[in-house]
């Protein structure tokens, strides 16, 4: 939404107070959940029944995650501090974390991309075995809702730059934040259960 | 009433015309945002795929009416009922369920537009492309898995060609056009409602609407992820249906019913809303039980997705499973018996008017006890063997989704009409319409609950002679033409009434809403002062609601061409996807980037 929008409709009158895009966004984030549950279910219920290799065990390493999931949880905090920023109407500070969350998001698609790539050339594909099936269009999904956080968090970046995003703007933030926290979350799911637990069944 | 700047720019008087509120040139349309109007595409559209998916219906008619019949190759049959059904379903009784929405639920709440106008215009193109999409299928290969398109029969294996991928690919439009829309409804209810209209002051249909918008947020979901997981089976090569690779096709099942069977409540609750409305307001007398209707509905929403699995009883998940799901499913037959008393006592002892609305809503009453009582049935599991993949589950989702829901819009349609278009429609022709219907439904439908017991499996291209299937097959085959008739009766009706429909005024009916306060048709900014609600029947009660006299013409949302050029992008991403050309993929991408910031720094107010 825009910022014309966003200043128009913010001051308007609703029923509970809340603002309408902040309300639209956690209705969507209740859908993404069961979108993300879903997915994660059908993981689990194909764990384990691979009838070829390669297998998680063979593949996954948890040290070299455990590296870009620190990172990416990182990422949440610079988020939480850009908030604050544009809140305060540090307009410096604003455009070094709003610069920062979608940098460290990146480093985590970086690893994201090492990742798959050796295990491409290990010789798993969407196509090998069920591990290959569930695990690249899990992790997939996750890596472009990633995605679609960094350019909107980097088009809000280069708002700030042009100094178009002050403290009446601190919505837009927040609302982006709430997003980039959501695909936070479903990471440490997804590191749980992909990688802590790919002992658990077989 | 209004300052002379105001009467100046735009008369009052004169925005409540039929050309103030629906004037207006072809682009003015494209690009508007105005829930009035996108409803009324909404509902223009839907009645078309209605009357297409009713003509492949008569096809599959013609084609069963007698033993061995070779009206159509079995091929064109298997693409006539997947049509026919994804048809019904998604571009017909959703859509027109949404037509409602846009069009009502604004003015039933007290607000002058929806809480995103430019994404509620990006949903109902989205809908449009979405249903052409599908539909340009039948010029190269049209799906032929059935609505339902179980797993593994739609594999690369066993269903080659394009047909299965135009279905998902249309699904998936359809499927986002939906949730936009539900969550668009969901937050405007929530959050736009007028001073004094609690929740528990909300009408019925508002209501419904709210709980409908909650299922498709919640439920959509699931469908998703299953037509996503087919689309990388098919596209590329994946293991997740493929059982030689230790695939679960049953997993399909699933993911369809976690959907599937919410959105059966996705097609009835906002029947269940009009009728609600239309009861009380012919019997003259509020709604009996308010509170417990309310809470009947959010009940059955709840429960709605905890009976997934009666459609999957003969697939053999057990005696344990099978308990479960059996005694949910008898358990949501209670609300929605609740409300059937409901309507029934808001009749008692009332001052009835037998108008056509009314018909159509007593209509939907009866016919939808007929359906609920075979659904109970197959809710046991040992009935349910019998009767699994015959022509009783035919008859049976037949009196729910076309006794029930298409009974209660078309109610909707003739209570709302005058709101709509100003004009009232000729209640003789809709008397002839409502009886045809009735009768022609009940001589279609009726005597497939006997045909599946016999034995008589659903799906079936044809049968032999000698089964004793002929006859009443016969008088299904006449039945649907009799019922296709009767709606000749609704458009004739329905076309006439806009020029020569006598004025409607603002309340014909003396209806207790809210909409009902405001012109025939609504001025573009709906309400010009926003009124303040004390009553659950604001237009019944003594003092129900207030409103100030306006100074100035409210200013509306302009008009946008994003949203059609963003649900263009996703058109233009879905036929890259179908036909393979990875460049086409790059440049949809792109338009949708380009017309997503379009959008976004698009100011709302111009």
């Amino acid at each position: 939404m825009s910022q014309g929008e966003a200043a128009a409709l913010d001051h308007e009158y609703t029923t509970t107070g809340q603002p309408s895009r902040k309300m639209l966004m956690w209705a969507f984030i209740g859908s993404e959940c069961m979108f993300f549950g879903t997915l994660i279910t059908t993981y689990l219920v194909y764990h384990g029944h691979n009838v070829q290799g390669p297998y998680p065990k063979d593949l996954l390493s948890v040290p070299f995650i455990s590296v870009t999931t620190f990172v990416l949880l990182m990422s949440s905090l610079m988020m939480v501090l850009a908030l604050s920023a544009v809140q305060r109407g540090q307009k410096k500070w604003t455009r070094v974390y709003l610069f920062l969350t979608p940098f460290l998001g990146m480093i985590f698609l970086g690893g994201q991309v090492i990742e798959f790539t050796h295990f491409a050339h290990s010789g798993l594909s969407l196509s090998r075995n069920l591990f290959g099936s569930t695990f690249f269009v899990l992790t997939g999904f996750h890596g472009a809702h990633v995605t679609v956080g960094v350019i909107w968090l980097l088009t809000l970046w280069v708002q700030s730059l042009r100094g178009k995003l002050g403290p009446e703007h601190s919505l837009t933030v927040e609302i982006a934040g709430l997003y980039w926290h959501f695909v936070d979350v479903v990471w440490v799911v997804l590191f749980t259960v992909i990688y802590l637990m790919q002992g658990v069944h077989t | 009433m209004a300052t002379s700047e105001a009467a100046l720019r735009a008369p009052m008087s004169g925005a409540h015309s039929h050309e103030g509120t629906y004037g207006g040139g072809i682009w003015s349309w494209i690009t508007t945002v105005d829930h009035k109007r996108i409803g009324i595409l909404y509902g223009l559209t839907a009645l078309t795929f209605f009357v297409i998916g009713g003509i492949e219906a008569l096809i599959i008619r013609l084609q069963l009416h007698g033993p061995n019949a070779g009206i159509v190759s079995p091929e064109v049959y298997n693409q006539l009922f997947t049509m026919h059904g994804t048809t019904m379903i998604f571009l017909a009784v959703m859509p027109l369920g949404a037509a409602f929405f846009n069009f009502l639920v604004p003015l039933q709440i007290g607000a002058r537009d929806v809480a995103f106008p430019r994404l509620n215009a990006f949903s109902y193109w989205l809908f449009l492309f979405g249903g052409l999409f599908l539909y340009s299928s039948w010029f190269f290969q049209a799906p032929d898995g059935g609505w339902f398109g179980y797993a593994n029969l739609t594999s690369l294996q066993y269903s080659p060609g394009l047909g299965i991928d135009f279905w998902f690919l249309g699904l998936q439009l359809l499927g986002l056009s939906s949730l936009v829309a539900a969550l668009n409804f969901a937050i405007t209810i929530l959050n736009l409602r007028a001073p004094g209209m609690k929740l528990m002051r909300m009408p019925l249909f508002t209501w419904m609407t709210l709980v409908t918008s909650f299922l498709m947020v919640l439920a959509f979901p699931a469908i998703t992820v299953g037509l996503t997981l087919l689309m990388m089976d098919r596209f590329f090569g994946a293991d997740f249906y493929r059982v030689a690779a230790g695939g679960d096709v049953v997993l399909w099942q699933h993911l369809f019913w976690i959907f599937g069977h919410p959105e059966v409540y996705i097609l009835i609750l906002p029947a269940m809303g009009i009728v609600s409305e239309v009861i009380p307001t012919f019997s003259q007398k509020p709604l009996f039980g308010y509170p417990v209707v309310v809470y009947s509905g959010v009940l059955i929403g709840f429960i709605g997705f905890g009976v997934w699995a009666h459609h999957m009883f003969a697939v053999g998940l057990g005696p344990i499973a099978n308990s479960v799901f059996s005694a949910t499913t008898m358990i949501i037959a209670i609300p929605t018996g609740v409300k059937i008393f409901n309507w029934l006592a808001t009749m008692w002892g009332g001052k009835i008017k037998v108008k056509v609305p009314f018909l159509f809503a007593f209509g939907f009453i009866i016919m939808f006890i007929i359906g609920g009582l075979s659904g109970v049935m197959h809710a046991s599991p040992p009935a349910d063997l019998q009767q699994t993949d015959s022509y009783f589950v035919v008859a049976h989702f037949h009196y729910v989704l076309f006794g029930g829901s298409v009974f209660g819009l078309f109610a909707g349609i003739y209570y709302w009409y005058p709101k709509i278009t100003g004009k009232l429609m000729s209640e003789t022709l809709g008397k002839w319409h409502f009886w045809l219907m009735l009768i022609g439904f009940n001589i279609t439908f009726f005597p497939m609950h006997f045909l599946g017991l016999q034995g008589m499996p659903r799906r079936t291209y044809t049968y032999e002679p000698g089964l004793g299937f002929h006859d009443m097959n016969l008088a299904a085959t006449v039945g649907s033409f009799l019922l296709a008739f009767s709606f000749l009766f609704f458009f004739w009706n329905f076309f006439r009434s806009l020029k020569t429909g006598d004025e409607a005024g603002d309340n014909p009916w003396n209806a207790a809403t809210l909409e009902w306060s405001i012109p025939s048709p609504p001025p573009h900014y709906n309400f010009d002062t926003v009124p303040t609600v004390r009553s659950r029947d604001p237009l019944w009660a003594e003092d129900g609601y207030e409103k100030p006299p306006a100074d100035h013409e409210p200013e509306m949302p302009a008009g946008s061409a994003w949203p059609i050029c963003l649900a263009a992008g996703l058109l233009l991403l879905a036929i890259a996807a179908i036909s393979s050309h990875l460049w086409l993929v790059g440049v949809s991408v792109l338009w949708i980037f380009i017309a997503a910031y379009g959008w976004s720094f698009q100011p709302v107010y111009r």
